[in-house]
């Protein structure tokens, strides 16, 4: 089972707070890989808000075809997050040439589109990479999007970080998920790893996706390029809540009624339950089964955890105004925020949906049962 | 045989029959309730004349023969009544003195079975024990990274959907706007499949109305029944029961002049609207109740003159295609109940179903697509039709599931699919492979009928004489003689009893594979079998 930890803090966190605990909660992840989603960001990158970021790892010879494809995009690197190495990786770290952060600037004949339709040309580009990447295995591409960097490595979370010296200030960032992941494939393909992204929502989990198969045939007919990879079947969530969000319109609240949605008896006495049911009938093939913990980000910055039908999985919120972290468990809640009132702490259960908003004022628990907000 | 009995190319021995009576005059008391049960008369009381050598053992005088008669039962072996291994003689019998028995032999009787020029008919099933269900296996238990859910402790969610589903955005827009959704119904994913009230017998219909009621309102499953095309007597029409059943119209529209005219006084919707295009037991052919079973109770459901056979045709007859017949069928059927019942068609699987299905998903009104396989069931058909035309209900099912998935309408039109489902007595197995594979739900008749009443039919040759009207246990009988053998009351137990026990093992195969809030549909990635060739055309795991 892996070890999930997540902040959001109105002051920039070093990524190495996160790491540091995951270590704390070492008895649940078996050190076989990391990964790191950073939004909201401080350092220098915190001037270039809406310009897409790079992040992946590269091959000299991946450069160079990057680099190349990017310029006849039309894309100019803007700004750089240089990862210096040391020559030889720790043990269990494959050796790479290149850790790439790099913000680009649009390209001119970008800058009278829409939102959407940059949005959805960002997807393209990322795709693209990845697939050039694919076939000469010289780049992997995590993610490419404003105000986000995201770092997949394999090894021992904790040692990758010292190894990459992820403790320097400028990825400091106000919204950090981690992952620390206990393997269960023999070899280990870094875009299995969570988090996973798109569009700016990205979600991290622990447990196993039983409804996997079903849920991907349905992702994959709903002609949005983005819904692919597949290669985690925890993947599928963030296209889940991409979906409620950006196809139905709905709110954060409405995707725990997706994935895991009421019995037809408690529909029956909710205020919306004639809409619950629609809602129910027409996703039924989105519903996972659990066991699960999601941590998820919205491109608000929005910060939510929620459970399966069961509550099969650990998962605990805490914080104080300013400051809430999301930890598979207390010990990783209690190492980044020791001096928090512990009895505000809280464990979503089965219907929960633990919510921090952007403005970091509270955890707003959104109960399945309540009424949902009213639509836009 | 006497001495001077011609011999016809018909004449046949017992050998060459496919069911062989033994019987011990040891045991038999010649009571007479064998020869009185049997349903087709082949065992009568018999006179066997008996030699015993006399030999004096003192040599005092010469040997010699005493002749003697005994009475006891003799098979007849006239094609026209040979046994149909039925047992119920061995059932009857109060000291177990007969019992029939297969034949080792490759069966001459088959030959002679079309005398007068009339091919073979009967009822039953295909003649094959044999199903690719039954070798699938359920692989992917979840043992790696999370505990097996509890089949008996935790919460389970077995429930499916009838009804034309949307896509998730028009449906919201409509929900927004107001208007008109298709209707959609939850119900049990087991459902009983089509079996007419002229078929059945008063008591078996009876017994199988008041079971489906009490699982609904004391158990709490939504259990739905589909009438078959022979009408629904009319106080169901009219009582509040009717929301359990789905009403069935086929070619002959037998039934449905009462049903039209009982509309206005209905106090319930109807479950569902099911239009029979076809039959997995006798794919092409029409319905049809032999004579021996239209007597006054069942011309006056159907409407029509007592004693005479009634042959639905196998086309409906006011329409030129499946595509008009479909789509004029489901919309003037729609249009009858206001638009609030689904109706969908039922087909038997073929090769041709693709088409079928397709023209559904351009139909939005189209509620579901049933398809019955091969292995269906039905009360009379001829035989060269049970056991030599259809098309296995699996892979039929699989093609049709994954062509809605590249469609992107898997979740739009559920697939019901039956045929054959439990024929050896796996009902839980085979219903879990077929949902896996892609089904939303099935649909079951033969396995109630054994399950419930007890039919000794079997696929190896046995009973299978539904058409005729003589079921040994009043299941298929319209003759009080005969159906007075079933208790109403039996039959709505024993089906209480096999859908609970139902429920509990397809929780035992879903719990396993971590599979509880919804129905596995389409989780082919659980399935597997030991056979290359159906593992590759079905798309699941070959594993040996």
């Amino acid at each position: 089972m892996c070890r999930l930890v997540a902040i959001t803090s109105d002051t920039p966190v070093s990524p190495m707070t996160a790491l540091n605990a995951l270590d704390v909660m070492r008895e649940g992840h078996d050190g076989s890989g990391v990964g790191l989603l950073l939004r909201d960001l401080g350092g220098p990158l915190e001037e270039m808000k809406n310009e897409p970021i790079l992040s992946g790892i590269f091959t000299e010879a991946g450069i160079r075809r990057l680099d190349s494809y990017m310029i006849n995009m039309g894309f100019l690197t803007k700004y750089k997050i240089s990862i210096k190495i040391p020559k030889v990786p720790p043990p269990g770290v494959p050796k790479r040439d290149m850790y790439l952060i790099r913000a680009y600037e649009y390209p001119e004949e970008w800058e009278d589109m829409s939102r959407e339709e940059k949005e959805a040309r960002l997807v393209n580009v990322r795709l693209a990479l990845q697939e050039m990447g694919r076939e000469n295995q010289d780049m992997i591409v995590f993610s490419f999007w404003p105000d986000t960097i995201m770092i997949k490595e394999i090894g021992d979370p904790l040692t990758v970080g010292k190894y990459l010296e992820l403790g320097n200030e400028k990825l400091n960032a106000r919204i950090i998920m981690a992952q620390g992941r206990q393997n269960t494939n023999y070899a280990i393909d870094l875009y299995a790893c969570h988090p996973f992204f798109i569009q700016g929502f990205s979600t991290m989990t622990n447990g196993e996706n039983t409804a996997f198969v079903p849920i991907r045939e349905y992702l994959s007919s709903r002609e949005e390029p983005g819904y692919t990879g597949f290669y985690s079947d925890s993947e599928v969530f963030v296209h889940i809540l991409h979906y409620t969000l950006k196809h139905l319109g709905l709110g954060v609240e409405a995707y725990k009624h997706v994935i895991t949605p009421l019995q037809d008896a408690d529909m029956e006495s909710h205020p919306n339950g004639e809409f619950l049911k629609h809602l129910k009938r027409t996703c039924r093939k989105l519903i996972i089964d659990g066991p699960n913990c999601v941590i998820g980000v919205l491109p608000d910055n929005t910060l939510f955890m929620t459970q399966d039908r069961k509550k099969l999985r650990p998962g605990v919120a805490g914080g104080k105004p300013g400051t809430w972290v999301f930890s598979s468990e207390l010990c990783g809640l209690d190492y980044i925020l020791p001096d928090r009132d512990k009895n505000s702490d809280f464990q979503p259960m089965h219907l929960d949906t633990a919510v921090v908003r952007p403005d970091r004022r509270e955890v707003d628990i959104c109960q399945q049962m309540q009424r949902l907000p009213r639509l836009h | 045989m006497s001495a001077n009995a011609k011999i016809t190319p018909s004449t046949l021995s017992i050998k060459d029959l496919p069911w062989q009576i033994a019987w011990s005059q040891e045991k038999c008391t010649l009571c007479g309730q064998c020869t009185a049960v049997c349903p087709v008369n082949a065992i009568e009381a018999g006179v066997f004349r008996k030699r015993i050598v006399d030999v004096d053992i003192n040599a005092d005088r010469q040997p010699g023969n005493v002749y003697k008669v005994y009475h006891g039962i003799r098979q007849r072996t006239d094609p026209a009544y040979h046994c149909v291994g039925c047992g119920m003689c061995a059932m009857v019998c109060p000291n177990d003195a007969i019992m029939p028995y297969h034949s080792d032999e490759a069966e001459k009787l088959k030959f002679h079975l079309n005398q007068g020029g009339q091919p073979e008919r009967r009822g039953g099933r295909r003649n094959a024990p044999s199903g690719v269900l039954d070798q699938i296996k359920f692989l992917r238990i979840s043992m790696l990274t999370d505990p097996a859910l509890d089949a008996g402790r935790h919460e389970f969610e077995m429930r499916t959907l009838l009804g034309r589903i949307l896509p998730p955005e028009q449906n919201m827009e409509i929900v927004r706007q107001r208007g008109w959704i298709p209707p959609v119904r939850e119900i049990y994913p087991l459902i009983i499949g089509g079996m007419s009230f002229g078929a059945l017998s008063p008591p078996m219909w009876e017994g199988l109305q008041m079971g489906v009621a009490y699982l609904n309102e004391e158990m709490g499953m939504p259990v739905r029944i589909s009438t078959g095309e022979g009408g629904c007597p009319p106080r169901l029409l009219r009582s509040r029961f009717l929301r359990y059943v789905i009403l069935q119209i086929a070619s002959g529209y037998f039934g449905w002049d009462e049903i039209i005219h009982a509309i206005p006084e209905m106090k319930v919707d109807p479950c569902a609207i099911e239009i029979k295009y076809g039959q997995g037991a006798k794919p092409g052919d029409g319905g049809l109740l032999m004579w021996h079973k239209v007597n006054e109770l069942i011309s006056a459901i159907r409407g029509v003159p007592m004693g005479v056979s009634l042959p639905s045709p196998p086309t409906h007859q006011t329409k030129y295609s499946i595509e008009e017949a479909v789509a004029k069928m489901i919309q003037s059927m729609y249009m009858a109940w206001g638009f609030r019942v689904p109706v969908y068609p039922k087909i038997s699987a073929t090769s041709t179903a693709l088409a079928v299905l397709n023209n559904l998903t351009r139909n939005p009104y189209a509620a579901g697509l049933a398809i019955d396989g091969e292995d269906g069931g039905t009360g009379a058909a001829y035989n060269v039709s049970m056991d030599h035309m259809g098309h296995p209900v699996a892979s039929c099912l699989r093609d049709c599931y994954l062509n809605l998935v590249h469609l992107g309408q898997q979740n739009e039109i559920p697939l019901f699919a039956g045929g054959g489902i439990g024929k050896n007595g796996n009902l839980a197995a085979n219903a879990a492979a077929l949902i896996m594979l892609g089904a939303s739900g099935v649909q079951v008749g033969k396995y109630v009928m054994q399950a419930a009443a007890g039919c000794v039919g079997s696929e190896t040759q046995r009973c299978n004489i539904c058409n005729i009207g003589q079921c040994p246990k009043g299941i298929t009988a319209q003759d009080p003689r005969l159906y007075r053998r079933l208790d109403a009351d039996d039959v709505a137990q024993r089906l209480v009893d096999m859908f609970v026990a139902f429920d509990t093992e397809l929780r035992k195969i879903v719990a396993p594979l971590g599979r509880s809030t919804s129905l596995p549909i389409g989780m082919s990635d659980a399935l597997g079998i030991g056979d290359k060739a159906a593992a590759d055309r079905l798309g699941i795991k070959y594993v040996v």
